[in-house]
This record gives structure tokens, C-alpha cells and sequence, in this order.
């Protein structure tokens, strides 16, 4: 029998039923996976208890025949969600010690169907960055390395601990969140499967807010199949958030085929941008390869506004997190910096100043800037208007395709501390995830290849709104084909 | 227009340190003399570059409201919360007698 | 055109005065969130994690405060805008848990409508003036400051953070403090016809900022000055009136108005400027991402408008039409409690109201509330019910009793809460109009003054006057006036 870290959602789930294992079993490995990682940095807290107590629920749920859908499964949780009874940071000192009395929409869902928590896993600090630098907890290091190399690297951002440690195999699967491109660019830089599902599918509730127009949680795991059953227990309209639509949820699972006879392809030829490296280029038409083996025809499509998505982000991400982050203020919770003498003023800027980090600053003082008085239509109400026409952009396509083929980032992961100095660099790596989140599409990355340095690529792909499915199967297309099936070598 | 402008025509505006040190007392984030000096730079580099946006023509869009097509739902009006005074306090700083307490402010 | 006019050292100054009114919308859970709306309670009981904005926190609106606004809205005969949304206005204050206030800049829900304040002689308004409402809009009320538990802490209390308020922005088309004064007590009128909101200035569920402007009469606007939070008709016409003569002195000193916001001191009688607040004022609104555009269907409106009651002003019209004197329609259409017992009393009669209704409302504002005054009570916890009153009015109309006798049955109604037939019966204060009992008494009276009789009959007819006191006094003041003014005629011409 394969070693229980090396298996999935699926492969845990059904091997468990199967009586192949006990959930508890499954707990205890995993619990020692997360302790021997800890080199990575991949968890901010560690919660072996959670995953102990949920495993002996369903080994008695088991004997007792009352399985839930995700039963003798344990996860890791992004620092984003909040948990009640265990320590939520979004990875800033701003909320370091901070214990909500609450409990996710997302993550209740998740322990309702049966799954354990292994811990919470650190992230950009407030879900901001691309390379997980920005936390206060320190880098999370990826579990690859170039090959012949040891220069620790980037595993991506903000879901960094997620996919760290889903490759380095210290959790199965994991959620994360996309604002814009946070699940998708770390799938990529790891070699594992991510979806962000349509803005709204999944409750934000209890989720810290970064950007709330475009936050959305999703799925991380190793294969397709893994994403889906992840997806669908997290989805689900939640009356407690307005943004939340008012939907079933497919049985994303069941309903994964590779066959794509009869699908368009659309490729969107403004992502070719000025200087994409020849291998991203390879491994795109590698991706059209196995999506025109798999029954579709490929259309060449243009998405006319796509060279202005990361501006336009970088205006209206800001304008909300500046706004969003206005509660953390030192009264209510989290840290409070009481300088002598301090009024009640002083007291919000020093302890903003002491609780947030240079970029969660930088982002806050850009929003606050692009909204101050005067400013409001040259920035913000101008980028909304200029998403409204990259909505358009996806919509006119959609009319002529199915789904979209792109490459997830336009590079593999680079080492740590090789872009934290130029914002505006780090900023790039986004510029093929961020048009679907100003859309609110779903959108996910499946590992394509590696590069010659031997490190993980991804594809995206970007589907309509509320077509999960059609996403997923193309990712399963790929991922059927591309024959991905490298892993980082263990060293830690 | 005040400090700068970020106007239709496109002129690169530019952020002085006055100005930032403005924002950031908006935004209520200390700063030091460094901080101030090293964001000077970084803001007006960021702040340059999301410039481009001027260049696309939106007349006649109307700006996005909602990002999957959507309406605002009501809640009934029912009683279904509160009395949790133990949770709201629970990670408070500071909390005296069942209030949350803060420096004394002088109105 | 009001004549209100400050004399100033340059001569006559006119005041310009604008109103912005918070209500607290009346409901039973807050705006965004499930916790309760009610006033009083422990220090941070009323809150729910959403009120305390606990991170990953999200508002839901409260349908009741939409339908609410919508119908005073309606009320108000405004434009009612079928999209709006809710922006956040972002600011640092210890009473606002999210730093931003939910509130509607762009698109508020309501848009111009306007209100009639009436006449009053008395306070110089000549005639009925239409005063234009600019806009009413939706927001979430803040917490609560407490300087005075602490000798170094201010302690902060969230119970009202999140409760529903209705900013009702009034044109600066009020011309004295009388007229802002009229235009409060008729806005609130309104807002407790529909349900909206309380009034109840007392308990903070209905404040104004007040904005004051003065110029020679013929100028253009001045800058003008908000005074903010000002909670009772009596200090908002105090402040118009020291904040514009402040603004004269100023401005014939030589000096220049600044646009700022202020504060009254009721004790000291002044306005104060709150610099403290002024130096940050970039609210930096834009729309709120966790909420989507509201858009109120045909079917929601037709709801609002179908539960709209019939308004003050429609309703002395129709008293009008039932010959109720317009004086006694203004008093008592003026408050919705009134005009509700005042018709519940005409319907209890069982009469067409036009028969009765003028006889209600005169006993209703003579009788009831002079009664209600010395008990210090206001009529809806008036001892007499209406159902009461109603079968009073009826004993006087049919002659049971007399105006004197149902104005003593009255008096015994409120010290016993009997009804007036129980009290009639068990003391025998019916009147009497037994011609037999009258004829016998009358007939003693002209045998014991034989020689009154005869002076009478000799042409001193101002002595009938006597006898009926006679008569009256023989029959215990039960005696039917008419009866026996018949009766003596008959028995001496
Ligand atoms: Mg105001
Ligand atoms: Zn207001």
C-alpha cells in the first residue's frame, strides 16, 4: 500500500471507506507530516487536536455507517479563515493572538462534511503578495529547488502555505483564497491543481476581507478530481453574505469527463505578451496540444482590455483593502500600541503602524490615495469602468467559446527575495490571473510541465460564470495528457 | 484640482512626501522621516504606472457594479443575534465593566 | 416671505436655514445585522460580531428598514428611486467599529419630495409654506462614547452601532427658526403617521444638524456653518437663532464665515466650532463591495405604497368636508395618536360622522384634553377609552344628559374609569324629562311666589329667568333645560 501522505481527497476518502485505513490512522500521518515539515514554515499554527478529534468521529461514523462527504479527510486551512476556538492571523501581527468566536461559512461547511483541520497555513500577510514574503510569520519555503540547486523558493502567493504544503505532502489538500490570482499562481509555482470558482460561489463570510469584490475562496489539492470534491463541500449560497449567490452546486465530481468533442478552446492572443519566456510559450501550445487531443477545436479569440487588468486591480484592490482594513484599529481586537500619552488617534496610528507590515501599508496608502478627495473618478470610478469593458472583453469571448487557455504565470517560481524589492515586478506575476478575478469568472491552474531548470508550470483555464465544470474538465484534459507527475524531492 | 492631478488628460501626477505624509494620516499609519522618504519613490512609481488607465476610452461605460450579475437580497426583520456580549469582548485589548475601553477622548 | 430679520449694525440680515434630520428607523433588529434595535439595553448586549466588525464580519440589509424609508419617502411625495446602493464613508472614531459609516452618497433611495409646514400666526408664518426635501437616504447609526466612567479611558458601548437611520436633507429653503421649527414638528408628524420612527427627540431617535447661512436679503447664499446633532426642537431654533446673529457679528466685524462644523451648548446658549473633527474630513466614500445594488420591484412598491396611512394633511381635508373646525382638524390631525382616538371616538358613536364630528372634536380638544393636561397624561394613556367618550357624546346628544351633568359624569369617568351609562345609573344624574315631575315642581314654585308670578305676568319677563333657576334647583339639575323652558312658558304666558 502507498504511504497515506501520498494520497489525496479521493484516495483518502475512498481507502477509508474501503477499510483500508482508520481515520485516525490517516490523522497521525498527516500530524506527522506537518511535524517533520516545519522547515517549510507552511503552517502558522499547527492544530493536530482538531484533526484527531474529526478522525475519531469518523472512524465511529464509520463503524456506525454515517459517512459525510469528506470523512477521514483532514485539511489545511489558509490563515484567512476564520476558525472559532483557534487562532486566525492573516498571517499579521495586526491579529497575532487574535482567537475568533466564530466559525467560517467555508470552514463549517468543510468540518460538517467530516473533515479534520491539520493546522492553518501561512500566506501573504492580509492576502497580499505573490511570493508569501509579506508574512509576519516568516517565508514560507517551497518544497522544490532547482535542480542541483538548494536557493530556497518562492511557492507563491498568498496561498503559499497552501500549496507548500500540498506538494511537500504535509496535507492532502487545502483551501485557499484568490483575490487576484492567490490560488492559481502557487498551484502553478508548485506543481499541484487549484480552482477559484466563480465570484460568489463560496461564502465569504468569516473569511478576513482583503479585497471584497474579488476575494474569493477556493480549492487546492492535487489533482483535478481532489479540486472538485474540495470545491464542492466549501460552495454554497450563504444568506449571510450579499454577495453570495443564490445557486445550487453541481456535482462537480461526478460530473468530471475528459472528453471535450464538441467544445471550443479560446486562446486569447493578447497574453502573449512582450518577452513571455519561449518555454511558457511551449508549454501553452502543449496545453492546445492536449485540449485538441481530448475532441476540441481551438479558437484564436482577443480579450482587447487584458493589457490594462493588473492597473486596473491595483487601483480598485487597494481602494477596498484600505477600507476593509479601517477596522483594525486596536479596540476591539488584535494588537493594541498605546504609546505615553497617546490619545485615541495616536493610539490607531501607532498600532497600524506597529500591526501592519511595508506591503499591507504600501496597498493600504495607495487605496487611500486613489479615493482621497478629488481623486474618486480619475482612479477608482475609471478602473470600474475599465473592468466593466474587460467583463465585456470575457463576455464577447464566451459568445465564440467554451472555455480559456492561458499560461497561469508568466514564469516558474523565482527564488525568495529575488523580486520583494521592486513592488511593481512582484506586482507582474499576476498579469495572466487577474483579468478572470475583475471578471468574477472561475478560473484554474493545472500543472503542465517543468522547465528546464526542473521546476512546475502551470495552465490556466478560465471558463463562464457558473461553469465549474467546464473548467475542471478541461483541467482534467490536461492533466490526463500532460503527464505531469514530478514532485519536489524530499530534503526537509 | 488639488495636489496633483490625475486628470482625464493623463499628466503624471506626482506624490511629494507632504502628500504622503497626508495619506497616511488619513489612513491613520504612523510614519517616520524614512518611511516617508522611501515611499516617496515607491507610491509615485505605482501611482505612475497605474496612470496608463487614462489612456482607455470608457466614455459611455458605465462603471462595474456588481461583478456577476446579482441583486441585493433582505433579510426579514427578526431578532437573531446579540446578547454575545462575552464573544464581543472576548479579544478586546481592553475591556472594563462590559464596555470596550479606550484613551480618554476629549469632544 | 418670512419677515424674520436680523438687525444688524448694516441693517436687516436674512437667515438661510437647511435641515438634516436622523431618524432612527423603526424595527425590531438592526440594519446589516440580526442583533436587536431596542434602546437601554446593557452596555454591548445589543451587538452582534457583525456590529463589532469582527474581521471577515458581512452586512445584510434589513428588508423592514428599506420598506420603511420607502414609505416615508412615499410620505413625503419623493422620488423613489427604484437603484440605489450603499457606499461606506470612511472615517477613525472609536464609536465606529468598521472605520467607515455604511450610509448612501452616490444613489440614495429616496430623492426629492417635499412638505408643507403650516401656517401659524402666532410665530409670524403667514400662510402654509412647501419646503423642498433634497434627498433621504439610509444609514447605520454609530456606537457610544462615555467620557465620564473613567478618569483616564473613555469607554465605548455598541448597541446602537448598526441600528437603521433614515438622513432626511432638507432644501435651505427655511427662512427663521419658526419655520425650522414648524418643519421639524411636521417631519416628525409624518415619520409617526407611517411608522417609521418614534420622534422621540428625547431618546436621541430624532437629531438634526443644523445648517445656518445668513445675507442681506437679495444676496447670494453665505457660507454657511453645521451644527450637528442638535436633539430638540426647541435647541434647533435656539441655535439658528445664536448661530446667526453669531454669523452677523462676525461678518459686520469684518471677519469671514468659515464652512465648518459646530456644536450647541444649551447651557451657555451658543454654538462652538469642533475643530478637533474638521482636520481629517476626506470620507474618501465609494461603494460598499459587500453589498450589491438595491433594486425595488414593482411588487415592493406596490406593498410600501398599499400600507401608506392616510397623511395629516389629507386628513384635515377630509375633517374639513365633516365640518370639523379647522382649528380643532389642525390640533388634532397634527399627531397621529390623536387623530386616531379622535376617530375611533366618532366611529363609536355609531353616528355618520358628519353629524358628530364636529361635537367630537370640540369635546375632544376642550373636555379630554384639558383633562388630559391636569393629569399630565397624553391621550394614548387617557383613562377614558374612546368607546367611552363615545357613549358620553351620545347620552348628551339624546338628552340623557345635559351639558353640566355629562361634563360632572366626565369628571367621574376619570377618577373611576367607569363607563359614563354605569355612572349615569348607579348616582341618578340622568336628566329628567318626566313632564309630569317638571309640572309638579313648577306648580310649588308659582304657588310659593305668587307675587313674582303676577310681576312677571305684568310684563317683567326678564323673572323667567328665576323660575327656570327655580325649577332647576327643585329638580336636582336633572331637569331637561329644553323641558322645562317649555313647561314654565306654558304654565305662566
Ligand atoms: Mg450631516
Ligand atoms: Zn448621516
Amino acid at each position: 500500500m502507498a504511504d497515506i501522505t501520498d494520497l489525496g481527497i479521493a484516495g483518502l476518502r475512498d481507502g477509508f471507506r474501503a477499510g483500508e485505513f482508520s481515520a485516525r490512522e490517516v490523522a497521525d500521518a498527516f500530524n506527522g507530516a506537518v511535524a517533520a515539515g516545519r522547515v517549510l514554515n507552511a503552517f502558522i499554527a499547527e492544530t493536530p487536536d482538531h484533526a484527531i478529534a474529526a478522525a475519531e468521529v469518523a472512524d465511529r461514523a464509520r463503524a456506525s455507517g454515517e459517512l459525510r462527504p469528506l470523512s477521514g479527510v483532514p485539511l489545511g486551512i489558509k490563515d484567512l479563515f476564520c476558525t472559532a476556538g483557534y487562532q486566525t492571523t492573516a498571517a499579521s501581527h495586526m491579529l497575532e493572538g487574535f482567537v475568533p468566536q466564530y466559525e467560517s461559512t467555508v470552514t463549517a461547511q468543510l468540518f460538517a462534511a467530516g473533515a479534520g483541520m491539520l493546522g492553518k497555513l501561512n500566506m501573504d500577510q492580509f492576502a497580499m503578495g505573490s511570493s508569501n514574503e509579506t508574512s509576519a510569520f516568516g517565508n514560507v519555503i517551497s518544497p522544490w529547488r532547482v535542480a542541483g540547486g538548494n536557493a530556497p523558493l518562492a511557492p507563491g502567493g498568498s496561498s503559499g502555505g497552501s500549496s507548500a504544503a500540498i506538494s511537500a505532502r504535509l496535507v492532502p489538500a487545502a483551501t485557499g483564497t484568490d483575490t487576484g490570482g492567490s490560488i492559481r499562481q502557487p498551484a502553478a509555482f508548485t506543481g499541484i491543481s487549484g480552482i477559484k470558482p466563480t465570484y460568489g460561489r463560496c461564502s465569504r463570510f468569516g473569511i478576513v476581507a482583503f479585497a471584497s469584490s474579488l476575494d474569493q475562496a477556493g480549492a487546492m489539492a492535487h489533482d483535478v478530481r481532489d479540486c472538485a470534491i474540495l470545491l464542492e463541500a466549501m460552495s454554497g449560497f450563504d444568506p449571510k453574505d450579499s454577495t453570495s449567490l443564490d445557486v445550487s452546486v453541481p456535482k462537480w465530481e461526478s460530473g468530471l469527463s475528459s472528453d471535450l468533442k464538441g467544445k471550443k478552446i479560446g486562446i486569447p492572443r493578447e497574453y502573449r505578451v512582450d518577452g513571455m519566456p519561449a518555454e511558457i510559450d511551449a508549454l501553452w501550445q502543449k496545453g492546445i496540444d492536449c485540449l485538441r487531443d481530448a475532441g476540441a477545436e481551438i479558437v484564436e479569440v482577443s480579450l482587447p482590455h487584458t493589457h490594462h487588468a493588473l492597473a486596473t486591480y491595483y487601483i480598485i484592490a487597494p481602494a477596498e483593502a484600505s477600507s476593509n482594513l479601517a477596522r483594525y484599529d486596536g479596540v476591539r481586537y488584535g494588537l493594541r500600541e498605546l504609546p505615553d500619552g497617546a490619545n485615541l488617534q495616536d493610539m490607531y496610528a501607532a498600532t497600524r503602524a506597529a500591526g501592519f507590515g511595508a506591503e499591507v501599508k504600501r496597498r493600504i496608502l495607495i487605496g487611500t490615495y486613489v479615493l482621497s478627495a478629488g481623486f474618486y473618478d480619475a482612479y477608482y470610478n475609471k478602473a470600474q469602468k475599465v473592468r466593466a469593458l474587460i467583463a465585456r472583453d470575457f463576455e464577447d469571448a464566451f459568445r465564440q467559446v467554451d472555455v480559456l487557455l492561458t499560461p497561469t504565470a508568466p514564469s516558474a517560481a523565482f527564488a525568495l527575495g529575488e523580486k520583494s524589492a521592486d513592488p511593481l515586478e512582484m506586482y507582474l506575476n499576476d498579469v495572466f490571473t487577474v483579468p478572470a478575478s475583475m471578471a468574477g469568472l472561475p478560473a484554474m491552474s493545472v500543472p503542465g510541465g517543468l522547465d528546464s531548470r526542473g521546476l512546475p508550470l502551470g495552465l490556466q483555464i478560465i471558463g463562464r460564470p457558473l461553469d465549474e465544470q467546464g473548467v475542471l474538465n478541461a483541467g482534467l484534459a490536461i492533466e490526463e495528457r500532460a503527464g505531469f507527475t514530478a514532485r519536489p524531492e524530499k530534503w526537509w | 484640482m488639488k495636489r496633483g492631478a490625475a486628470n482625464a488628460s493623463g499628466t503624471a501626477m506626482s506624490v511629494d512626501a507632504a502628500t504622503v505624509r497626508k495619506i497616511a494620516s488619513l489612513a491613520r499609519i504612523a510614519v517616520t522621516d524614512g518611511d516617508v522618504e522611501a515611499m516617496v519613490p515607491e507610491l509615485n512609481n505605482i501611482l505612475g504606472w497605474i496612470e496608463q488607465l487614462s489612456e482607455v476610452d470608457t466614455d459611455g461605460v458605465a462603471p462595474l457594479a456588481a461583478v456577476i450579475p446579482n441583486h441585493q437580497r433582505l433579510r426579514d426583520d427578526v431578532v437573531t443575534d446579540g446578547n454575545v456580549r462575552d464573544k464581543v469582548l472576548a479579544n478586546a485589548p481592553q475591556a472594563e465593566h462590559g464596555f470596550f475601553a479606550v484613551p480618554k477622548v476629549i469632544e | 416671505m418670512s419677515s424674520y430679520r436680523i438687525q444688524g449694525a448694516t441693517g436687516e440680515w436674512e437667515v438661510v436655514i437647511g435641515l438634516e434630520v436622523h431618524a432612527q428607523i423603526t424595527s425590531k433588529a438592526k440594519l446589516f445585522s440580526g442583533a436587536s434595535a431596542t434602546f437601554g439595553a446593557e452596555p454591548n448586549s445589543n451587538v452582534s460580531l457583525v456590529d463589532a466588525a469582527m474581521p471577515g464580519m458581512l452586512p445584510v440589509p434589513n428588508r423592514e428598514c428599506i420598506r420603511q424609508a420607502v414609505k416615508t419617502g412615499m410620505a413625503l411625495g419623493a422620488q423613489i428611486n427604484r437603484y440605489s446602493r450603499f457606499d461606506r464613508k470612511n472615517y477613525f472614531y472609536a464609536d465606529l467599529p468598521q472605520g467607515y459609516q455604511i450610509s448612501q452618497l452616490y444613489h440614495p433611495i429616496v430623492g426629492e419630495g417635499a412638505l408643507i409646514i403650516d401656517a401659524d400666526e402666532k410665530t409670524g408664518i403667514a400662510e402654509p409654506k412647501t419646503i423642498g426635501i433634497e434627498r433621504l437616504h439610509v444609514e447605520q447609526d454609530a456606537g457610544k462614547l462615555m467620557h465620564d466612567q473613567h478618569p483616564t479611558r473613555s469607554y465605548v458601548d455598541l448597541n446602537r452601532s448598526g441600528v437603521a437611520l433614515m438622513e432626511i436633507v432638507s432644501k435651505p429653503e427655511m427662512r427663521s427658526p419658526a419655520e425650522a421649527g414648524a418643519y421639524l414638528r411636521k417631519l416628525r408628524s409624518i415619520l409617526r403617521y407611517v411608522g417609521s420612527c418614534d420622534g422621540n427627540m428625547e431618546e436621541g431617535s430624532m437629531r438634526a444638524d443644523v445648517n445656518v447661512s445668513v445675507r442681506k436679503p437679495g444676496d447670494p447664499f453665505g457660507t454657511r456653518t453645521e451644527t450637528k446633532n442638535v436633539n430638540s426642537i426647541r435647541f434647533v431654533m435656539a441655535t439658528i437663532e445664536t448661530e446667526a446673529n453669531r454669523q452677523v457679528d462676525v461678518i459686520e466685524a469684518g471677519g469671514r464665515i468659515v464652512q465648518e462644523t459646530r456644536l450647541y451648548d444649551p447651557d451657555r446658549n451658543e454654538t462652538r466650532s469642533m475643530r478637533s473633527k474638521e482636520d481629517a474630513h476626506d470620507y474618501r466614500y465609494f461603494p460598499d463591495p459587500d453589498l450589491l445594488p438595491l433594486e425595488l420591484d414593482d411588487a415592493f412598491l406596490a406593498g410600501c405604497e398599499s400600507e401608506l396611512p392616510e397623511l395629516p394633511d389629507a386628513k384635515r381635508a377630509r375633517y374639513a368636508t365633516l365640518g370639523v373646525p379647522a382649528y380643532n382638524a389642525a390640533v388634532i390631525t397634527a399627531d397621529v395618536e390623536t387623530a386616531r382616538w379622535f376617530e375611533a371616538l366618532v366611529e363609536a358613536t355609531g353616528k355618520p360622522a358628519v353629524e358628530i364630528a364636529r361635537t367630537a372634536s370640540n369635546w375632544l380638544i376642550s373636555d379630554l384634553f384639558g383633562a388630559l393636561n391636569r393629569l399630565g397624561k397624553s391621550i394614548v394613556d387617557s383613562p377614558v377609552s374612546a368607546a367611552q367618550g363615545a357613549e358620553l357624546l351620545a347620552l348628551v346628544a339624546d338628552g340623557t344628559l345635559s351639558g353640566t351633568l355629562g361634563k360632572q359624569v366626565f369628571e367621574i369617568m376619570l377618577e373611576t374609569g367607569d363607563g359614563p351609562a354605569k355612572i349615569v345609573d348607579e348616582r341618578g344624574l340622568k336628566q329628567t324629562s318626566d313632564t309630569g315631575a317638571i309640572d309638579a315642581a313648577i306648580a310649588e314654585i308659582m304657588a310659593a311666589n305668587a307675587d313674582k308670578v303676577a310681576e312677571y305676568r305684568g310684563g317683567k319677563d326678564k323673572l323667567f329667568g328665576f323660575f327656570v333657576g327655580q325649577t332647576m334647583k327643585a329638580m336636582a339639575g336633572k331637569a331637561n333645560p329644553g323641558v322645562v323652558n317649555e313647561r314654565l312658558k306654558a304654565a305662566l304666558d
